[in-house]
């Protein structure tokens, strides 16, 4: 088994809060690892470094064995690394279909063509609605993406990032602000993702994560304090302290 | 793109058509006056189509383009003072020395956002009103006669003024049709996406100031192009051209007819510049009806003329 994403001694700091404190952490190729910790855990953070938005103080990012530390954003996701976003984050006054077309868009090339109608390139619409129709979308593509409700937002977010064909995704709360049934319907869809993907999930629903996760990492204060199967986590004393309290550890 | 022809699109085709019969009318009534407004306002409306294509396509709030008014004119203003007349050298130079100029300014400012994307445009503007001010040579401060409008071969005499509104008038279709050709085109979408949500752009893989960049570009160049338009209409060139009072006049014409639609800056330089006519007419404190006309616009028209045609299209 092979390492897709390796991290190696990361750290970054905002002042004087310390975000990622040299944190190691490697990502098996086909593995769907889960990340979770207390708020202000640093795991936005991790992501953020992870696809690129913010460059780490110091420390090394691997990814399928080359050395992305000082790749920009779009060049990594170029590689195959997509990201979603925990506070939602798309092409609002844009319509579904565009949305999903331009992630397309951005992995077909170099965008300097200024003549044809883009709205009618099936090389561009055709993988699009594809996307749209694995997450369940296909009937709400001419909308505009303020139309659609909160959880179809988080839909269209998966929609754009496997529009991608990425490698590997990493997901900020992708269950952040759902209902029970979307949750339901999002822990469904993910459970398929990971039979093609490798997958980094942060999440805050720990239901979701224990039956989703092959792998846990545990982060508190930007520092990892354990990482293993849902079951050595579940048994830590240390976690049990620092996190998931008394409370879920005698459900788990 | 699912309805070819709705409200807008028709009354959009409806105004052209009606400029195009505009010189029959002229020649009708007698009345120069009327070809001399509506020659500047088709040329007016090929910067503000210019501008809108940055500003309600690229949402890159440019404070300073009646830089390439000026520019677009200088060329043509400073070419012809020293001797070479001719359109085939004077207009190409215009337009290349505008789009150097927008590389430069876009390269720089494209770096910042918001508040401070305003500002720089606006300096680098007021700079290039400053440096054309001092050129002594050239008239500095009080500007630049022409001594003839530029020439090219036979029949294409700028000075016949019927002539001279049409060309300007196939000028002003051809950046419309340029501009729907782009804004609809991968590259079109790319800058959108890039208005919309930058972050989320790169996020998916688009270097976006490269996409934005190149739009600022074709944008300023477009507006040189007017700019040596301008400068033929008038016969003349000076720094007012560019002074930052005309970049907001271009803003305005864009925002009141309908920032980010096809016909939008079309409808708002016609409305402002015959408003303008219309009520200096009226009275010599004009300005103060055309004000709160506009704030009533802005308040409740979001989408300005255009937005009042029809509801907003998305995708």
């Amino acid at each position: 088994m092979a390492d897709l994403l390796r991290v190696e001694n990361l750290a970054k700091r905002f002042g004087g809060i310390i975000a990622t404190d040299d944190l190691t952490l490697d990502i098996v190729d086909g593995e769907l690892h889960a990340i979770i910790g207390p708020n202000g855990a640093g795991k936005t953070t991790l992501i953020a470094q992870l696809s690129g938005q913010y460059w780490p103080d110091s420390g090394r990012i691997y990814f399928a064995g080359n050395d992305i530390t000082a790749v920009p954003m779009y060049a990594r996701s170029a590689l195959g690394l997509a990201r979603t976003f925990q506070i939602t984050s798309l092409f609002l006054d844009l319509s579904v279909l565009d949305n999903v077309a331009l992630a397309v868009q951005a992995h077909a090339g170099h965008s300097f063509h200024f003549w044809r109608d883009a709205r009618r390139e099936p090389e561009l619409r055709d993988p699009a609605r594809a996307a749209l129709a694995r997450v369940g979308l296909e009937g709400r593509a001419s909308l505009p993406a303020s139309a659609l409700s909160h959880g179809e937002h988080r839909q269209l977010e998966l929609a754009m990032a496997l529009a991608s064909r990425p490698r590997m995704l990493l997901l900020d709360e992708p269950m952040a602000g759902l209902g029970p049934e979307e949750s339901t319907r999002m822990v469904a869809m993910l459970r398929e993702l990971k039979k093609e993907l490798t997958i980094l999930l942060v999440e805050h629903d720990m239901e979701a994560v224990f039956a989703l996760a092959d792998r846990i990492t545990v982060l508190v204060y930007g520092r990892v304090i354990a990482s293993g199967t849902p079951d050595d986590i579940r048994n830590n004393a240390q976690v049990r302290d620092a996190y998931l309290g008394e409370q879920e550890a005698s459900r788990g | 793109m699912t309805r070819a022809l709705d409200l807008r699109t028709v009354v959009g085709i409806a105004l052209l058509v009606a400029l195009i019969l505009l010189p029959i009318y002229v020649e009708a009534t007698g009345s120069r006056f009327l070809l001399t407004l509506f020659t500047r306002i088709v040329i007016l409306a090929i910067a503000a189509v210019s501008l809108n294509l940055i500003l309600g396509y690229g949402g890159m709030m440019s404070f300073g383009h009646a830089a390439y008014l000026g520019i677009g004119g200088y060329a043509v203003g400073i070419l012809s003072f020293e001797g070479v007349s001719s359109g085939f050298v004077q207009w190409p130079v215009a337009l290349v020395v505008s789009a150097l100029f927008a590389l430069v300014i876009g390269a720089l400012s494209l770096r910042t956002r918001g508040v401070y994307f305003i500002m720089i445009t606006l300096a680098f503007a007021q700079m290039t009103y400053y440096i054309v001010a001092g050129l002594a040579r050239y008239g500095g401060d009080d500007g630049l006669t022409l001594q003839k409008r530029s020439q090219f071969v036979a029949p294409v005499n700028l000075s016949n003024k019927i002539q001279f509104y049409y060309i300007c008038l196939a000028l002003l279709c051809a950046s419309l049709y340029l501009v729907w050709r782009i804004v609809n085109s991968r590259f079109g979408l790319a800058v959108q996406g890039a208005r919309s949500n930058d972050t989320r752009m790169r996020a998916i893989g688009f270097p976006t100031y490269r996409y934005k960049l190149i739009c600022f570009v074709i944008a300023g160049t477009l507006c040189g192009l007017a700019g040596a338009l301008i400068a033929n209409h008038t016969d003349f060139v000076s720094p007012a051209m560019m002074y930052w009072t005309r970049s907001g006049d271009l803003i305005i014409m864009v925002v009141l007819g309908g920032m980010g639609s096809l016909f939008g800056p079309l409808f708002g330089t016609v409305a402002l510049l015959v408003l303008e006519e219309a009520l200096s007419g009226i009275t010599e404190y004009w300005q103060i009806i055309l004000g709160p006309l506009l704030l009533l616009i802005v308040l409740f028209a979001r989408g300005g003329i255009d937005g009042l045609l029809g509801k907003v299209r998305h995708g």
